[in-house]
Parts: structure tokens; C-alpha cells; sequence
């Protein structure tokens, strides 16, 4: 059957493409977009590697549809780095080491930056709870925690 | 070969005349809101090609309405938008804490306490909260509209009432006055994110100390979550002492008819659906004592 046609925006680019009509934004994402830093883990909802925002939401990417991200706005971690460099959560999760195999790492990263819209200054309990939808089976989750405390201090404390 | 196909009318009548139209001729819709649960049942086995029918185009299931008298969450409304309302927070904390226990921060960016309902599950956190909230479901039909209480939506396990050519627009429900105030308490083996073991979901209102009204529901202790008017009787007319929470406790108990599963076996349940009642019971009053 005839592949559905949609314009979303992507990380501030206008895109179009052609999906099918049970193909997962994940799909879309890594598959048509080629966008693969968004990583597929459970594709389930469980394990938030896929996490992207959608209008600002945080949503997992394998339980939306691609057709529905006509006329939205979304983020992927491709679009978190500017042209001045790394975020500052990126570069936190560098220093406090807070990965070890990395395919949590996207959807950690974006998961903490609509954290830290939301919550500039969370205890560690809120980002405990933030998190609760990101697994990660290397890090133990410390490192994690420390590195986003450390982006959140830097962020609202430039150097 | 049959595929998905997909459609997001503008219009109730729209989306009313698709869904007739599918059924006349023999092909299945999927109601799609959230897509929590239906993207995970569409990769599961036995869930065969129909069309998706997306009712986040409308603006009737968009609505999220608190006035001084009524309450209006439409089924398109997620639950993080609901969680956000500072008017919802004082007025149903405890329907916001069920929406809050359900799912991560992820999750709840997509999920619809409306899709919880309509998925029927006997251990979908919402649905105690809002049969205790006392909410009445606004359903889209070919001709117009019907309404039908909370309690008599969800027909059995994954099964709910509403008919060929019919879908769920939203939630009516009263606004609660300074009296009155509800809490939903479940117990789980993990504190976040699991799936409720038992759950019991309360609105009281009391004035001068003394209990006027109750509503009082349980679930995963049923294969449909029930309103348990045995434990509402036990409360009105008293001033919560512990006598009374305890018969509440205790009719919560008798209606309760669950399974054992890994999760707990059915005794357990039956003792712990009772310790949540007087919980949430208290819960609710310590409420209405601070409002």
C-alpha cells in the first residue's frame, strides 16, 4: 500500500518523508532519517533508550508512530550539541564517566535535558525519579546521577 | 496483503462515520491516543492489520477543563499534562497520584488515564481513582453522545462497553468542594514502576467530623476494578474512627475475589486491600483536615 507522507521538524530542520503506517518515530528515526542516535533497547516502553522530545515532551520514540509527528517539533540527541560544542550534560557525562557500553546514553542525555528544563536545580531524589524510565545495566546509575548535578550546577553557573 | 493504515480526523462525526464504516464492512479500528499500550499489543502476536484511528485531532478529546462546578479531562489529554494542572492537584490528589504511578516520566508524556480505562487491565492504576472520584465517561456514538459511570465501563478483563461505531471523548466528573477529597494508594513489590498488587481508591467528604458521603474502589484484586458500596456504608454517618475504618477495610476484603499470580497469592491480596483501605481512608481525611 502507498507509504503515508509526513513533514515534521527535526531537531529545528523541516524533513519530510514516507513511512508506512505501523512504522515506530524509532523507525523512522534510524531507518528513513538515518538519524540511528536514538537507540532501540526494549521497544517496549520500558527501557527509555529511544527517548526524544516532542514539543518539549519526553516521549520513547518506539511507542509513537512516525505519522504522528506531522507538524510537530522534535528533538533527538543529534540535536542537543551546537555548533559552539558539546552540551554541558554531554560533556558532564564524559567527565563523572557515567557510561561505560553507551547504548543508554542517548536516551539519558535527553531525558536529563527536559529534566533540567523543568527542574534547573533537582535533588537527587527528583532526578532518581526523572530518570526512573532510563535503564542502564553498566553504570550502577552513581555516575549518572553526578554527572547531571554537575551539568545542572554548570548550567546554572556558567564559568 | 491486508496493512495498517491510518487516520486522524477533525471532526467526532468524522471519526464516528469511520468507525461505522469499518465495522459495516468487517475491518477492525484501533482507537489510538496515547499508543502506550496499543504499540506494544500491534507487535504482539495475534494483533492482525486495521486502521489506527488517531483521536488526537479532535478538540473534544483535547479538552482540559476545571470549572468552579465541573471537571472535564478529555481522552486525548496525557497524563503529565493532567499531573501539571495546580487546579487538579488541589481538587483530585488522589486520581493525580494513580496518573503519577503509572509508567515513567516517559510514559506519562503519552499515556491517558482514558486509554487506561478503555484497556480494561484489573490492575490499570487510574481506574479505582476515578470510580472513587465518582467520574462518568462522555462516550462518541453514531448518533450523538452517551454517558455511563465509571464503574460500569470496564465489562471484564481487556473488555470494556463501549460499542461497534463508539469511542471515549473524555471524563466528567464534579468538582470537589473543600469537604470533600479523594486518595488512591496501591501496593507493589518495587516503588516505582510496577504493576499493583492490590490498589484502593477513596473520596470522602466530611463535615463538622462527621462523614457524610464515600466512595470507596478497589483493584487487581477482581478481574474488573469495583466499586465496594458495602465500605462506603461502613464510613458515612461516623467520624472515621477506627472502628469504622476497619469494617471498610473488611467489605473491601469481602468483595475482593482475586487470583495469585507471581505477584501475590489471592489471601495475601485480600489482607493487603484491606490495610489500603483504612490507608487511604485516612489519607483522604488528613485532606480534607489540611484544605
Amino acid at each position: 500500500m502507498a507509504r503515508l507522507q509526513v513533514e515534521s521538524t527535526i531537531n529545528g530542520d523541516t524533513k519530510e518523508f514516507l513511512c508506512d503506517a505501523d512504522q515506530s518515530m524509532l523507525d523512522v528515526l534510524r531507518d528513513e532519517l538515518g538519524l540511528t542516535g536514538t537507540k532501540e533497547g526494549c521497544g517496549t516502553g520500558d527501557c527509555g533508550a529511544c527517548s526524544i522530545l516532542v514539543d518539549g515532551r519526553l516521549v520513547c520514540a518506539c511507542l509513537m508512530l512516525g505519522v504522528e509527528s506531522g507538524g510537530k517539533s522534535i528533538e533527538t540527541i543529534e540535536g542537543i550539541a551546537d555548533k559552539e560544542g558539546l552540551h554541558p550534560l554531554q560533556r558532564q557525562f564524559l567527565e563523572n564517566a557515567a557510561l561505560q557500553c553507551g547504548i543508554c546514553t542517548p536516551g539519558f542525555i535527553v531525558a536529563s535535558k527536559a529534566l533540567l528544563e523543568k527542574h534547573p536545580n533537582p535533588d537527587e531524589e527528583t532526578i532518581r525519579y526523572w530518570l526512573a524510565g532510563n535503564l542502564c545495566r553498566c553504570t550502577g546509575y552513581d555516575k549518572i546521577v553526578r554527572a547531571v548535578q554537575d551539568a545542572a550546577a554548570e548550567m546554572s553557573h556558567p564559568a | 496483503m491486508e496493512s495498517y493504515s491510518y487516520a486522524a480526523p477533525n471532526s467526532v462525526s468524522e471519526a464516528v462515520a469511520l468507525l461505522a464504516g469499518n465495522a459495516s464492512e468487517g475491518r477492525q479500528t484501533q482507537i489510538l491516543a496515547g499508543g502506550t499500550d496499543v504499540l506494544v499489543q500491534m507487535r504482539g502476536s495475534g494483533h492482525t492489520p486495521r486502521t489506527l484511528l488517531d483521536i488526537k485531532a479532535l478538540a473534544e478529546t483535547n479538552r482540559l477543563e476545571v470549572g468552579s462546578e465541573s471537571i472535564y479531562i478529555g481522552s486525548a489529554v496525557p497524563s503529565a499534562v493532567i499531573n501539571e494542572n495546580t487546579e487538579l492537584q488541589v481538587a483530585l490528589p488522589g486520581l493525580l497520584e494513580a496518573a503519577d504511578l503509572i509508567g515513567s516520566t516517559q510514559i506519562q508524556g503519552r499515556a491517558t488515564i482514558c486509554g487506561n480505562l478503555c484497556n480494561a487491565s484489573p490492575a490499570g492504576d487510574s481506574i479505582p481513582a476515578m470510580i472513587a472520584a465518582g467520574a462518568v465517561c462522555d462516550i462518541a456514538t453514531g448518533d450523538g453522545s452517551r454517558e455511563l459511570p465509571v464503574e460500569d465501563f470496564v465489562t471484564g478483563v481487556g473488555q470494556n462497553a463501549l460499542q461497534p461505531g463508539e469511542f471515549l471523548l473524555g471524563l466528567k466528573l464534579s468538582m470537589p468542594g473543600p469537604e470533600t477529597r479523594d486518595a488512591y494508594l496501591r501496593f507493589t513489590p518495587r516503588t516505582e514502576m510496577d504493576i499493583a498488587v492490590a490498589g484502593v481508591g477513596v473520596s470522602l467528604t466530611v463535615i463538622d467530623g462527621i462523614c457524610t458521603a464515600a466512595r470507596v474502589a478497589i483493584g487487581a484484586v477482581a478481574p474488573t476494578a469495583r466499586l465496594v458500596p458495602d465500605a462506603a456504608h461502613a464510613l458515612v454517618g461516623t467520624d472515621l474512627n477506627e472502628q469504622a475504618l476497619v469494617a471498610a477495610g473488611e467489605a473491601c476484603k469481602a468483595a475482593a475475589s482475586p487470583i495469585s499470580d507471581k505477584r501475590g497469592t489471592a489471601e495475601y491480596r485480600k489482607k493487603v486491600v484491606a490495610v489500603l483501605c483504612r490507608r487511604a481512608i485516612a489519607l483522604a481525611h488528613q485532606r480534607i483536615q489540611g484544605a
